[in-house]
């Protein structure tokens, strides 16, 4: 009882000392200063919980988190949480509801994945941060459904401070590589995968999915990794479009030399990268719009960018410093990716006993210490039948993760193009004619029978074969002439009857600001990518690949003016390799004045 | 701003309670912290300060959940890191990376077995350093800055990991004899966030306006309930043994050309028999302890591991061999030896019969 009584006399000499503390004249205007520092930090946690989600698969066993990140619904979670999903999950919100949803795109390497929430059109969201604005000490917070805590779906709040920015974390296993991820203190526990990380802005830096746990068991150690707001900007329009998307690779190996610079160690004849120049021994010094000091500083600033993206590289030789322009490869062979995104599923339909209740804490430590990301993979038993409103907005096909989505993105671009960017009619020739920049005339005409290019020296035609990788006219243009014609075929057949077309996702175009909106185009052994202005809805430029495993003929188009309520380009520039082909400005665009006969050439 | 700037005139202790001869200032400033607690706008300039002193160090280990790498800092601006005396310090091939990426070979210059503690040195100058003389003693509730290279996440010219928490008590780790793995015994600073991970030992705990305070120990596993233990050591218990070894004391290298008595000591004469000599670096653990020899009778046991040699470094049989070489049989032999937990110090004295 005495130590009762003097701990009581201690704790009152306490409380008594800490209030003549605060009553010290200085003292009063900074807790009002720290208060409001505090109401405001409650009032940026308010306004974001209501976005993040608890992620449910199906049959109610396991899960994670999410964040909503637009009013109609599309939330933001890791692609570990929604592989034991499969195609639909129920989403826990803040406001005490449980929402179904379906899955759109996935980044198996990248470890994220989209979803659409149904039931509202007006979702409560967040945006997106500069996740590069970032500075190791700023504090964030994490929200989400550690521990699967949350019965009455209400998110848990940890709050840290960020203790490295630019990681890298080698992938677990074959996949979930996290490059360039953020590093926080902040509690990060199981179940909290795919929540996001908030700035004190309220704003997503990053995607929370994975912890350092070692000898510890699986609980919070004080390191845990987001994948970056940045990185994730950079796929959101493939996942948007439904789309496994692969990561890059640039087809050469980056090592540190004996001073510890970045060089090319080894490099694939057969990849952009060398037929830009690169070469083993060259020193890079720049990738992607970021200084390169370290081989480990390349591989974060590659762990970026989707594949196929085009991404600036500097390199230095002797001295001389090179700037090119690079097309990355994917990481994985098509097969392969399928294969990897679907490993874990094939897994999961072995019986598999239930793994313990994730809320109990474990002593011991693991036998194998792993680096794992942090959630529960429970099998989903028996998969129930999917919701109506699921159903209604899923489309399986080989090589996307929800089809549905990515003829949606089609229909968008294709609207915009018609909307605002409409060229000229396609039922009948198109005859266009202008200046060259070198100089002298020239003329066009492109209609379904082939396209003829006339100089004042020269003629060129082109008539479409069973084979369009072959034939490509003029001579080192990489086949302008089969480019025009696609184009051309593009704006008469549309998306249904062009050939195979699928939207590939946002990315960057040459020198232009922003990301492009791409539409890619098989037809008769070639490819074709469309390159789309997401707000004017026009086409900037079309890239056309004979080869798949060769440069490309590309054409830019600029300047554009409006005809008689269609837009079509006075500015061609024609590029292929290093070399610009030709540069033609138009003067005249028109149609054929009389009927053509009817299209019966084609197929 | 403002709030920054008044939270940290309010760290200082206030003269009122010193007056008032009120020891129970921990609690009081804990709760003055709860009341005027975190709202400390960015911490990047203290960060910046601190993050050049930090240094990677990669040595031995990388097999069977031995880390191969943990953390320091420098304290002299001509190359002098202070870390953990761990395993990782257990080669010749030592390097220690530097925060702009530079890469030095380093020797270690000591350690202190008692305080596993160990000074690096590297063949550089001008480097941006901390002080040990201006290190500060922290209260309970101090806010702090945990700066290492946890998990080896960095590498290269990449910082170091930063972590933020409270110191929640100053303590001595012998308050619970037997269940810590350490022979230091001493106080340290217990934190409430989770600092000391694979690759931290050795890491800067700093204070908000980035003043060392501490440094962060090797991994401590509670041996009764598997928790782990997240702590710092005092910077203050540190100085002296750091004086020392750069003083030459606790060192593990001499000049092989000081003079040499004319006989030596052998530990056989004391009764002590050496584990074989099988490896480049075999740990110099006692095998063997002689009835009624002087070993025997000062307590010196099988399995002891002898650490220091008249006050110096010695981490294998050789390197107790060639000690041994400069030390007269006629003199006293101070053995300094880990058994299990406990530090023990042992002096021997060669028996006439045998000089």
């Amino acid at each position: 009882m005495n130590t009762t009584v003097h701990l009581f006399a201690d704790f009152v000499c306490a409380l008594l000392t800490a209030f003549q503390a605060i009553a010290a004249d200085d003292v009063k205007q900074p807790s009002a200063a720290v208060l409001e520092a505090q109401s405001q930090r409650i009032a940026v946690i308010e306004k974001a919980l209501p976005a993040v989600l608890a992620v449910f698969p199906p049959t109610g066993r396991g899960g994670g988190s999410g964040v909503v990140i637009s009013p109609d619904g599309y939330a933001l979670t890791n692609f570990h949480v929604v592989l034991p999903c499969g195609k639909a999950m129920k989403c826990g919100m803040a406001d005490g509801k449980v929402y179904d949803a379906v899955l759109v795109g996935i980044d198996p390497t990248g470890d994220v994945a989209l979803i659409k929430l149904f039931g509202r059109d007006d979702f409560p969201f967040v945006e997106l941060a500069d996740s590069d604005k970032l500075c190791v000490g700023d504090w964030v917070f994490a929200a989400g459904n550690p521990f699967l805590l949350a019965a009455d779906l209400q998110p848990t709040v940890t709050f840290g401070l960020v203790s490295g920015v630019h990681r890298y974390q080698y992938p677990s296993g074959t996949l979930l590589e996290y490059a360039d991820c953020i590093q926080t203190d902040a509690a990060i526990n199981p179940g909290n995968s795919g929540g996001p990380l908030f700035n004190m802005s309220g704003q997503v830096v990053g995607i929370n999915g994975r912890g350092s746990f070692e000898k510890r068991g699986r609980v919070h150690v004080g390191a845990a990794y987001a994948i970056s707001s940045n990185q994730i900007k950079n796929f959101l329009g493939a996942l948007r479009g439904g789309r496994i998307v692969d990561h890059a690779t640039l087809g050469a190996i980056v090592a540190s030399d004996e001073q510890g610079r970045p060089v090319i160690d080894e490099i694939l004849e057969d990849s952009d990268a060398y037929r830009r120049g690169l070469r083993e021994g060259d020193e890079i010094v720049a990738f992607g719009g970021r200084p390169i000091t370290s081989a480990n500083g390349f591989k974060n600033a590659l762990g970026i960018f989707p594949k196929g993206w085009r991404v600036p590289l500097s390199f230095r030789r002797d001295g001389r410093r090179y700037d090119i322009l690079v097309r990355l490869a994917g990481v994985h062979g098509e097969e392969e990716l399928l294969e990897k995104a679907g490993t874990i599923k094939r897994e999961e339909k072995q019986p598999m006993p239930l793994p313990e209740p994730p809320d109990q804490p474990n002593p011991t430590p693991p036998e194998n210490p792993q680096k794992k990301p942090p959630f529960n993979l429970r099998p989903a038993r028996i998969e129930p039948p999917l919701p109506e409103i699921v159903a209604k907005h899923y489309q399986e096909k080989r090589g996307f993760a929800n089809y549905y989505f990515n003829v949606q993105e089609q229909r968008r671009v294709w609207q915009a193009w018609q909307a605002q960017g409409k060229p000229l009619p396609a039922e009948r020739a198109w005859l266009l004619a202008g200046e060259r920049a070198e100089g002298g005339p020239f003329s066009l005409r492109i209609d379904d029978a082939g396209v003829a290019l006339k100089l004042t020296s020269a003629e060129f035609n082109w008539t479409p074969g069973d084979e369009f990788a072959l034939n490509l006219q003029p001579p080192h243009s990489g086949g302008l002439l089969t480019a025009l014609y696609l184009w051309r075929r593009l704006a008469k057949e549309g998306l249904e009857r062009f050939g195979d077309v699928y939207y590939f996702g946002a990315a960057p175009l040459a020198e232009q600001p922003g990301l492009m909106d791409v539409l890619i185009g098989s037809y008769k052994g070639v490819d074709c990518r469309f390159y789309f202005e997401p707000q004017e809805g026009r086409l900037l430029a079309l890239e056309f690949f004979a080869d798949p495993e060769a440069d490309p003929c590309e054409v830019y188009f600029s300047d554009y003016r409006q005809l008689d309520g269609y837009w079509m380009p006075a500015r061609m520039e024609v590029r292929y390799g290093n070399d610009v082909f030709a540069v033609l400005n138009f003067n005249t665009w028109r149609t054929e004045p009389e009927a053509a006969p009817p299209a019966n050439s084609h197929p | 701003m403002t709030a920054e700037k008044s939270f940290q005139r309010r760290t200082f202790f206030p003269a009122s309670l010193i007056a008032g001869g009120l020891f129970n200032y921990g609690l009081a400033l804990l709760m003055l912290f709860l009341c005027v607690s975190p709202a400390v706008a960015g911490l990047s300039e203290t960060i910046e300060q601190v993050q050049p002193k930090m240094v990677k160090i990669y040595g031995a280990g990388g097999f069977r959940g031995l880390e191969s790498y943990q953390s320091g800092f420098l304290i002299s601006p001509d190359g002098h890191v202070l870390t953990a005396f761990t395993h990782v310090l257990d080669t010749e091939y030592l390097t220690v990376v530097l925060a702009d990426g530079r890469r030095f070979d380093a020797k270690m210059l000591g350690a202190d077995p008692r305080l596993e503690v160990a000074v690096l040195k590297i063949e550089a100058e001008q480097l941006p350093y901390f002080d040990l003389r201006e290190a500060v003693s922290l209260q309970p509730g101090a806010r702090v800055l945990a700066f290492s290279n946890l998990f080896g996440v960095a590498f290269g010219d990449e910082p170091v990991s930063v972590q933020k928490g409270t110191v929640a008590v100053a303590a001595n780790l012998a308050a619970r004899r037997g269940v810590f793995e350490s022979p230091y015994r001493g106080p340290v600073y217990v934190l409430d966030v989770t600092t000391n991970n694979p690759g931290a030992a050795g890491g800067a705990l700093v204070t908000f306006s980035g003043q060392l305070a501490g440094m962060l120990g090797k991994e401590l596993r509670n041996s009764l309930n598997h928790t782990w233990l997240n702590y710092a050591l005092p910077i203050a218990e540190l100085r002296q043994s750091v004086e020392d070894i750069c003083a030459g004391r606790f060192v593990a290298e001499r000049d092989p050309s000081a003079a040499k008595p004319s006989r030596h000591v052998e530990l056989g004469a004391l009764g002590i028999i050496l584990v074989p000599d099988v490896l480049e670096r075999t740990p110099p653990y006692v095998d063997q302890v002689l009835p009624d020899s002087p070993a025997a009778r000062a307590g010196l046991r099988a399995d002891d591991l002898i650490l220091l040699c008249n006050d110096r470094l010695v981490q294998s049989c050789k390197m107790l061999a060639a000690e041994l070489e400069f030390i007269g049989a006629e003199e006293p032999l101070k053995l300094t030896v880990q058994r299990g937990q406990d530090l023990l110090e042992f002096s021997l004295h060669t028996p006439k019969d045998a000089l």
